[in-house]
Formats: structure tokens, sequence, C-alpha cells
């Protein structure tokens, strides 16, 4: 059977090469917001249950921490 | 495909996550507490507040003072161990996801064969380019405003970030020249500079501090780039596969 016609036929998108501009932004933007809140509030969060909680990761990982 | 690219990243951050904090629990975490011992008064400590009298201070810790009353903060032992171990995972996530949005910005995959290269970019981007201004610190160490120092690394990484995926994209002379400017550019202007005080930290806890944070780093981004790369290269496969065929 060829392969080629049955890709073509069932997964129109199926690559990561061939996802659509919009596709990739929307993944884009949804990724950029949730790593960004991640990395604020393990790295960057002024608060002291977040700076206390992950003050060694800080240190660490090399964010500056006090 | 949203859904292919959250997945990827967040196991590929899980494995990286837990290698990284397995690392820090034995290499790196006993160097931070050392640091703490040499904590001047008036510096603020960590891991203490839910301390109370009658704990054991390890033979050859230095005394120090507890507040009657303090911020919260994990309890030494296992309690800090796993926020530390739960930090680092969700740190990892955030970075996963952060080149993972820049592969679908720059549309260029993360794949299992260039996984390296993008640890590697990420690597220098988020701990060699800011540790080359902002040295890897422990407790104890003089350094200068945290604020500013927070806005040169941000300033760093994306600079640097920007370079590399600019370098990605094309090679051309302009390239070249904008990306080595974007490099150099944060160090010209400079991190923000310690205050000249002499540091509670004996050098050799620093110096050690330094190459294992760096290394562990490495690490990290060796396994986060590779993994990631493995995973959307098998979603993307299985994608490709028509239902019900045999690969």
């Amino acid at each position: 059977m060829n392969t080629t016609t049955n890709t073509t036929i069932n997964t129109p998108t199926a690559v990561p090469t061939s996802l659509s501009l919009s596709q990739r932004l929307i993944a884009g933007v949804l990724a950029l917001m949730l790593g960004l809140t991640l990395l604020v509030g393990t790295g960057f969060a002024g608060d002291f249950r977040l700076h206390n909680g992950a003050h060694d990761t800080r240190h660490a990982m090399g964010f500056p921490c006090h | 495909m949203i859904r292919n690219l959250f997945a990827a990243a967040l196991f590929a951050a899980l494995a990286a996550g837990l290698l990284t904090a397995a690392i820090q629990h034995f290499r790196v975490t006993p160097l931070i507490l050392h640091a703490e011992t040499f904590e001047g008064e008036g510096g603020h400590s960590h891991g203490e507040a839910a301390v109370v009298a009658g704990h054991e201070h390890a033979a050859g810790t230095a005394e120090h003072s507890h507040a009657a009353v303090e911020e919260w903060a994990p309890q030494d032992g296992f309690e800090r161990t796993a926020y530390t171990a739960l930090a680092t995972i969700l740190a990892a996530a955030g970075f996963a996801l952060v080149i993972g949005a820049v592969s679908m910005f720059a549309n260029i995959p993360i794949t299992f064969a260039n996984g390296l290269f993008w640890g590697a970019a990420g690597f220098i981007t988020f701990s060699l380019a800011p540790a080359y201004g902002l040295a890897p610190e422990l407790p104890g160490m003089p350094a200068a405003d945290l604020f500013a120092r927070q806005l040169w690394w941000v300033g760093t990484a994306i600079a640097t970030g920007a370079a590399f995926v600019l370098l990605a994209k094309t090679r051309a002379s302009w390239a070249i020249a904008v990306a080595v400017a974007l490099i150099v550019a944060p160090h010209i202007i400079g991190a923000p500079i310690a205050p000249d005080e002499p540091s509670a930290v004996p050098a050799h806890l620093a110096t050690e501090f330094a190459a294992i944070t760096l290394g562990t780093s490495a690490v990290f981004w060796a396994v986060l780039g590779a993994v990631f790369g493995r995973l959307n290269d098998l979603f993307a496969a299985r994608a490709a596969t028509p239902i019900g065929a045999i690969a």
C-alpha cells in the first residue's frame, strides 16, 4: 500500500513542520504564557513563601536570589 | 498539536527536572546549607522558621539565632528537599515551555537530531551568559540590588536567546553581526556590580558552587533538549501513522 497516499488522506496536519501559522502562534503564545508564569513563580517572585519554598532551586539554577 | 507540544515539554521537564533535583540534593544543596552557616547576623536566614527549640545542629555548624517570629520557610530535611525538587521540576517545565514556544514562533521543530543544539543554546542563554556577569551566588555573598540583577539577567537571556534564533534562521553576514552584538551587548553594558565587601562565604565554597551549578545546568539542558526532541519525534510519528496501520 502506498504510505504517502495514506498519510495525506488520514492526517492532513501530521508533523510539526506542517503546522499552520495560526496553529503555531496559538501554541506558542499559550506555552510562553504558562512557561513564563512558572519561571517567574520559581525564579523571580518576591513573595516570601515562593522565595523560601524555591530558595535552593533559585541558587542552584543561577537565578538572582537575595 | 498543542496538546502534543505541552505533553512533550512537560514529560521532558519531568525527566530533566528529576535528574537535576537528584544532583542538586547530593552536590548543590549541601554547599548552600554550608554557606548559610556563615551568613552574618542581620542577614536573613532560611529553612529555620519551622524549627523549634531542641533541634540539633550538625557537628561543626555555626550557632545561629532563631527569631521568635519569622516568615515561613520549609523545614530543613525532607520538607526542604521536597520543596526544592518541586521548584526545580516546575522551573524545568517553565524552561521547556519557553523553548517550545520559541520553536513554534521560529518554526524550528525540536527533534532528537537537533535536541542537543537546543539544549546547548538553552544552557548558554539561561545559565552561562547570565553567569558570565552574575556568578552563581551562595547565601551570604555580597550582591548588588536584587531587582537590578534580575533585570540584567532577563535582558541577557533575551538578547542571547534572540541571537541563537537569528543564527538558526539565517547565516547571512548581517545576521552574524547582529547576533554577535546581541550576545556581547549585555556584557558591555555590564551586570550590576556587587558592593566591595568581604564575603562571609569561604572562597573555596563559592568556586565549588559556581562550577557545580554550571555543570548541573549543562546536564539539565542536555537532557531537556534530547528528551523533548525524542518525544516530539514520537508524537509526530504517531500522528503520521494512519489509523489501523501497523508501522
